[in-house]
């Protein structure tokens, strides 16, 4: 990495401060839009339609490929209602507060050797304080709505969000100890220049080593998302949509493309910690090819994981709270606590 | 999880309240809320309204508000002849809609001292069979979208789809098939029905058992269902529960063996399934077991429908004697009786619906008592009711 005083170079060009925030704030203003849209379409639409024996939209574009733009217009002409008891200003401010976790999430994450947003040095610590604002915004919502589902959601929220907050905390410590930073660059190049029994081509992805972790990690990241089995703020044959009931036009648009968003980054958290981020095996880790072809390993990864996130969510049926409380305190977070403590006997043995 | 007996069940439910009243007035003053499940609610698959009493997530007293779908069929039949109260009872459970008109056919069938030829009465069992499996087909892929998982039911709801074309094959009816007479059936089966019905079968047989291992073996169906909602047998009986719900709940009770008037249930070869525990998984297992036991029920029936008329000699204006009869069959949902008085007339002069789903939701201020907010949604899911067959 080849910092320049003070300033983070993009793909290793020298501009001033505020082109860079400039192009920065464009990239990511596009880029999570954008990555809703393509989990939207690939999992929500297509995926799950498959997997149901069904086709899914087929009439908007090739494939129905245009389908959430058009449902995307459509909210956005839907009446803003507010509820008659709602606190409006709460009720207006939280989808904002929630969409805004997910736009914090995307700063951190690396697609190439230069190509990261802020590289701060501890980016995934960064990562898992903002990744949990969404709980407020959830609150918010469930509060500010005046509707007694609506509370039901929020608090369910917010138990679930800060039960499974500590389960993901712990399975990244695992990483963060083998790979002795919290940086997300130093994580990947802690991966990229490592090696398993001497043998060091692939590098050493962490989830040969931290397999106990990924999965602990991705069970987490599926509480956090609200997706099944963890669906209760949501769920939809019980309290009908939770915190977003009351919800409607691009207000529930942005908790749409919160949701997709967030999975869509955590997804790229997971494939940073335990697959090796935007490296490819036989490149040197500094090697400024990455800068283009970073993007593309990491979309790739990204969908893979994805991919797994959302079969789940579409197989499984829904915990219960107690059940989900159970499972979060007696089971994930030992079993968290116990594979720190072996990674740190082998860091130290080692 | 070990299942709780009556008396214990009734002792923690005792303690939650007691807790609860303690909580709402010494801790801190809150009230407890009151939460209103529908009557529009995904829940209640039609207008059912539970009027819930919670406590946190905690349930201290449900009740269910039924009328919001009664359409007066009892007393709309009054003012229609006989052969057009089918068109109307079609509608009462209009997931098996064939099994409604069978009860009444059979009451009407009874007073006029007339009989269906054999081979009408083998064919009635098999539409019966057949809409019995189009109706629990359903309920096993709804369970699972009550208790979250939402692929299965599109698999129900395709497979459902094969049974309702093979029904409206025969009947014209895909839903309201009103293809059963005073005295026999409309018509008879169309050609090559017979092969594409047990084509059918084995579809719906590959369902179930995609069902055992997609839903009910999985770790978390089972933590949502099981000593989810337990009713124990004489509870049961005395709430008159019927159907799926009472053999789940270990009484040994179907009318297609111990009463099978009119249908030909008796010359077939098949078990009735009944499971010990008595709480939702139970039901669930219940339920599939039957639809597998339908399946062969139906492939024996179709390979022995004797030959011969499919009408019994029925004056054209049919006038049923003064008389009174009640007639009640196994229906997808329970058991389902008609009470048919008449005095001579063109029309009945009063009919009385029983219908399963009223008596089986009528449990639920018993049950609902210290359960989970989720669990109303998993008891009420596993209960199956039809609101059509709730208000008629």
């Amino acid at each position: 990495m080849n910092h320049l005083a003070g300033i983070d170079p993009i793909l290793a060009l020298s501009l001033a401060y505020w082109q860079q925030s400039l192009i920065k704030v464009g990239i990511v203003a596009i880029v999570v839009p954008t990555a809703a849209l393509i989990l939207g379409y690939v999992f929500l639409l297509k995926m799950m339609s498959f997997m149901q024996s069904r086709l899914g939209p087929m009439e908007a574009g090739p494939y129905g490929l245009l389908q959430l733009l058009a449902d995307g217009a459509k909210f956005i002409q839907k009446e803003d209602i507010f509820p008659d008891a709602a606190d409006r200003r709460v009720f207006a401010l939280a989808p904002v507060v929630v969409l805004m976790s997910t736009f914090l999430l995307y700063l951190i994450i690396p697609v190439g050797p230069d190509a990261i947003s802020a590289n701060f040095d501890t980016g995934i610590f960064f990562a898992l304080a903002v990744s949990s604002l969404s709980v407020i915004g959830i609150l918010m919502a469930g509060w500010a709505s005046a509707s007694k589902y609506s509370l039901l959601g929020g608090l369910r929220a917010a138990g679930q969000l800060i039960a499974y907050e500590l389960p993901l905390v712990l399975a990244v410590v695992g990483v963060v100890i083998q790979a002795g930073t919290l940086s997300m660059q130093g994580i990947v190049h802690a991966q990229a220049t490592g090696e398993i029994f001497g043998f060091g081509w692939l590098g050493s992805p962490y989830i040969l080593t931290q397999m106990l972790g990924f999965v602990i990690f991705m069970i987490a990241v599926q509480a956090e998302l609200t997706q099944p089995p963890f669906d209760m703020p949501v769920a939809e044959s019980e309290i009908v949509g939770g915190y977003q009931v009351e919800y409607s036009g691009f207000r529930f648009l942005f908790f749409f493309m919160g949701e997709f968003g967030t999975a869509f980054a955590f997804a790229a958290i997971a494939s940073v910690l335990f697959l090796g981020g935007w490296w490819l095996p036989g490149f040197d880790a500094d090697s400024n090819w990455l800068n283009v072809l970073g993007p593309i390993v990491m979309f790739v990864k990204v969908m893979v994981v994805s991919f797994f996130i959302f079969w789940i969510r579409f197989t499984y049926p829904r915990f219960r709270e107690d059940q989900l409380q159970t499972f979060a305190w007696k089971f994930l977070i030992p079993l968290a606590l116990a594979n720190i403590v072996l990674t740190g006997i082998f860091k130290v043995v080692l | 999880m070990a299942t709780p007996t009556l008396p214990e069940r009734s002792q923690l439910a005792y303690i939650a309240s007691q807790a609860a009243d303690s909580r709402l007035n010494v801790e801190i003053e809150t009230e407890g809320m009151t939460l209103n499940i529908g009557p529009q609610h995904p829940a209640t698959h039609g207008t059912l309204r539970i009027v819930a009493k919670l406590d946190g997530e905690q349930v201290i007293a449900a009740e269910p508000i039924m009328g919001y779908m009664h359409r007066g069929y009892e007393k709309l039949s009054e003012v229609r002849t006989y052969p057009q109260v089918t068109a109307l009872v079609n509608r009462i459970d209009w997931m098996g809609s064939f099994a409604n008109e069978v009860p009444f056919i059979l009451a009407a069938e009874k007073l006029m001292e007339v009989e269906a030829p054999p081979r009408a009465q083998w064919i009635r069992t098999i539409l019966f069979e057949l809409s019995r499996i189009a109706n629990v087909v359903l309920f096993l892929g709804d369970m699972a979208v009550q208790v979250g998982a939402i692929t299965p039911v599109f698999y129900a709801f395709r497979d459902r789809e094969y049974v309702l074309n093979q029904i409206e094959a025969v009947t014209g009816g895909r839903f309201h098939p009103n293809f059963d007479r005073i005295g026999g059936l409309k018509d008879d089966l169309p050609a090559g029905w017979i092969a594409d019905t047990k084509a059918v079968l084995t579809k719906v047989d590959a369902f179930c058992d995609q069902l055992d291992t997609l839903l009910l073996g999985n770790e978390i169906f089972q933590a949502r269902c099981r000593g989810v909602g337990v009713i124990p047998a004489d509870v049961a009986l005395s709430y008159g529960l019927s159907g799926a719900n009472l053999r789940a709940s270990g009484v040994d009770h179907d009318l297609r063996r111990d009463d099978p008037s009119g249908l030909v249930h008796d010359q077939i070869d098949w078990k009735v399934w009944t499971h010990p525990d008595g709480d939702s998984f139970a039901r669930y297992w219940v339920r599939l077991q039957e639809v597998r036991e339908a399946i062969k029920m139906v492939g024996q029936l179709l390979d022995g429908i004797p030959s011969g008329p499919i009408m019994a000699k029925v004056p054209r204006i049919i006038k049923v004697p003064a008389g009174e009869a009640y007639v009640a069959t196994e229906n997808p949902l329970g058991q389902m009786g008609y009470y048919v008085l008449s005095d001579g007339d063109l029309n009945p002069f009063r009919v009385k619906i029983r219908t399963p789903s009223f008596n089986n939701i009528s449990i639920c201020p018993w049950l609902l008592r210290g359960v989970y907010v989720p669990d109303i949604v998993t008891i009420l899911g596993s209960l199956y009711f039809i609101l059509g067959d709730i208000d008629r």
